[in-house]
């Protein structure tokens, strides 16, 4: 418990450090690199706790993403289009999307959560479509091309833009959602949780119902990754259905897996690895998957563990 | 007569043409420890996942403490005061012992619904735990991870964990199964302490153990319960001794 508390000032030591780097440095864009990969890791920290503690694998989660990011843009469109301005304020578009992400991943929920393995996999992927196309038809939101956001969320009349405003929120939310896993997973609620994952038959013979126990899990995760929608947005300027599109829901298991399944820093370190070797090998090889791919089988014959694993290796090896 | 903890009632599962349960009945009254024995693929771990709820029966009764359980599901019969071991192992190897005890105990003190105080700070689940890992000698093990475990102590800290969800009832899978006969001495005076506290239903191989222990015995052959009484009863029986304990006793001898 200690241990992780020192892990978390470091963490925060850390994310306090960019914004000086990126000023003296001044480089923007750097700033905004590392606001993306911290949203993209809240994400991957709702993702790890389904996948890494539930043990579900999900090929919707990014539904969640693309919740959050509609209502920022919906609200934007009307504001911009219709004079709708109320529509702007930051707190109002933060209750649409805890409301929508929690009603969405009750459904979902309800009707995934009875199957397992493959039959959970291929029913999010389905119910995920599903949503991806809802979006491709919304004709009067752009479409497949999208909204641009013009109207950014407010807050007391501080419109939510400006690389180290977004930055610092980012940040903050970030270091909220792994810390609010983290409690999660150890607390009574994460030891059924857990355990449901490495033996069903024990756990209901134990007296719980693994259903009840992972469907909170999905609705609290379906929360976390609605509000990194909301940031996405902002920090874009822009939501389109690629947002939610099953390859999104797919990059975000492949960051938990290289970051470590089950582990309160292995998401975002797996998000960290995963843009730095987009970074990386796109600017060698249009291709630049393929070399992922490989290294992400390596990851998972070697060290099962990911990014978090190869570290705690070391450290105990001296 | 004292009403039984539980009784079955001409209970049937048949999976196709094979009756692995055949027209069992059977009673345990409080506090007593009920084995049943026979050969591999008789049927005992059929009827065990049946009296948890796992599997239903095509027809028959199950009741316990006098309510009629047959179509509950097993989390319902826990908290009714059912619990059982397995026969493989099945902790959760990365949970602290201590974790995987409170995973049971701290059904009984509030349950699941609790979200961001971690589980082993709640100092009653934690204290009965402790309790029951004391009971089965591992008190000194509590922080270890489970899977760092020696098979016997993972034996003991399964009884633990059917024992911290303080069950009415216990329905024991073989928890000597590959244990080493000091270890299975130390699993004998355990089961044998509880007598009395905790109605036992024992499924067991270990004949040395079965007949130490229990106060009655039946003998399951191809689903069908062949014979039932005391320990010395069924010593006697020629049925049994063809079924079952004339290998057993030639491979003892």
């Amino acid at each position: 418990m200690r241990k992780q508390l020192v892990s978390f000032a470091i963490l925060i030591g850390l994310l306090c450090a960019v914004p000086p780097i990126a000023y003296w440095l001044d480089d923007p864009f750097l700033l905004s690199l590392a606001s993306r990969c911290l949203i993209l890791a809240s994400a991957a920290v709702a993702t790890n706790l389904i996948m890494g503690y539930g043990g579900l694998i999900s090929l919707g989660h990014a539904v969640f993403i693309g919740i959050g990011g509609y209502v920022v843009g919906i609200a934007s469109h009307h504001a911009f289009n219709d004079g709708m301005t109320w529509l702007s304020n930051g707190l109002l578009q933060l209750v649409a999307v805890l409301l929508l992400s929690v009603l969405v991943a009750l459904f979902v929920g309800l009707v995934s959560l009875r199957t397992k393995g493959i039959y959970f996999l291929m029913i999010t992927l389905a119910i995920g479509q599903m949503f991806y196309l809802a979006a491709v038809g919304a004709y009067d939101y752009g479409g497949d091309d999208g909204i641009t956001v013009f109207a950014k969320s407010r807050f007391l009349g501080q419109a939510l833009s400006g690389h180290y405003l977004i930055y610092w929120v980012s940040a903050a939310y970030l270091t909220a959602s792994m810390f609010l896993v983290a409690r999660l997973s150890s607390s009574r609620f994460g030891l059924v949780l857990r355990s449901a994952k490495v033996n069903e038959a024990r756990t209901r013979a134990m007296g719980y119902e693994p259903f009840r126990v992972r469907l909170v899990a999905f609705t609290v995760a379906g929360v976390i990754a609605g509000g990194a929608g909301f940031l996405m947005a902002n920090h874009a300027g822009f939501v389109s259905p690629a947002m939610l599109h099953w390859t999104r829901s797919g990059d975000l298991i492949v960051m938990v897996v290289l970051g470590g399944l089950g582990s309160v820093f292995g998401p975002l370190a797996g998000t960290v690895a995963f843009l730095a070797l987009e970074e990386v090998l796109s600017g060698i090889t249009e291709y630049w998957a393929i070399p992922v791919g490989a290294i992400l089988i390596a990851v998972a014959l070697y060290t099962p563990q990911g990014v978090m694993g190869l570290l705690s290796r070391r450290r105990n090896h001296g | 007569m004292v009403d039984p903890i539980l009784s079955v009632e001409g209970l049937n599962k048949r999976f196709g043409g094979l009756a692995a349960t055949d027209n069992v009945s059977l009673s345990v009254p409080p506090g007593t420890l009920h084995a049943i024995i026979g050969p591999n693929g008789a049927g005992k771990s059929t009827l065990i996942a049946q009296l948890m709820g796992a599997l239903r029966p095509d027809s028959g009764r199950i009741v316990f403490q006098g309510e009629d359980v047959t179509a509950l599901a097993t989390p319902a019969r826990v908290r009714l005061g059912i619990a059982r071991s397995y026969q493989v192992t099945s902790l959760c190897p990365d949970f602290s012992v201590l974790e995987n005890v409170l995973l049971a105990s701290q059904l009984r003190d509030g349950g699941w619904l609790s979200f961001w105080r971690p589980a082993i700070t709640y100092p009653r689940s934690r204290s009965r735990a402790m309790e029951e890992l004391s009971k089965v000698g591992l008190a000194d093990r509590s922080d270890r991870l489970a899977g760092e475990l020696s098979h016997g102590e993972q034996r003991q800290l399964e009884v633990a964990m059917a024992l911290a969800s303080d069950p009415v009832l216990m329905l024991l899978d073989e928890p000597l199964a590959g244990l080493g006969r000091d270890e299975a001495d130390g699993m004998v005076s355990l089961l044998h302490s509880l007598k009395g506290h905790v109605t036992m239903l024992l499924i067991e191989h270990d004949m040395e153990a079965v007949f130490a222990l229990a106060d009655c015995v039946s003998v399951l052959s191809f689903g069908r319960i062949i014979a039932s009484g005391t320990v010395n009863d069924i010593r006697k029986d020629p049925n049994v001794r063809d079924a079952y304990l004339g290998t057993e006793g030639d491979a003892h001898a």
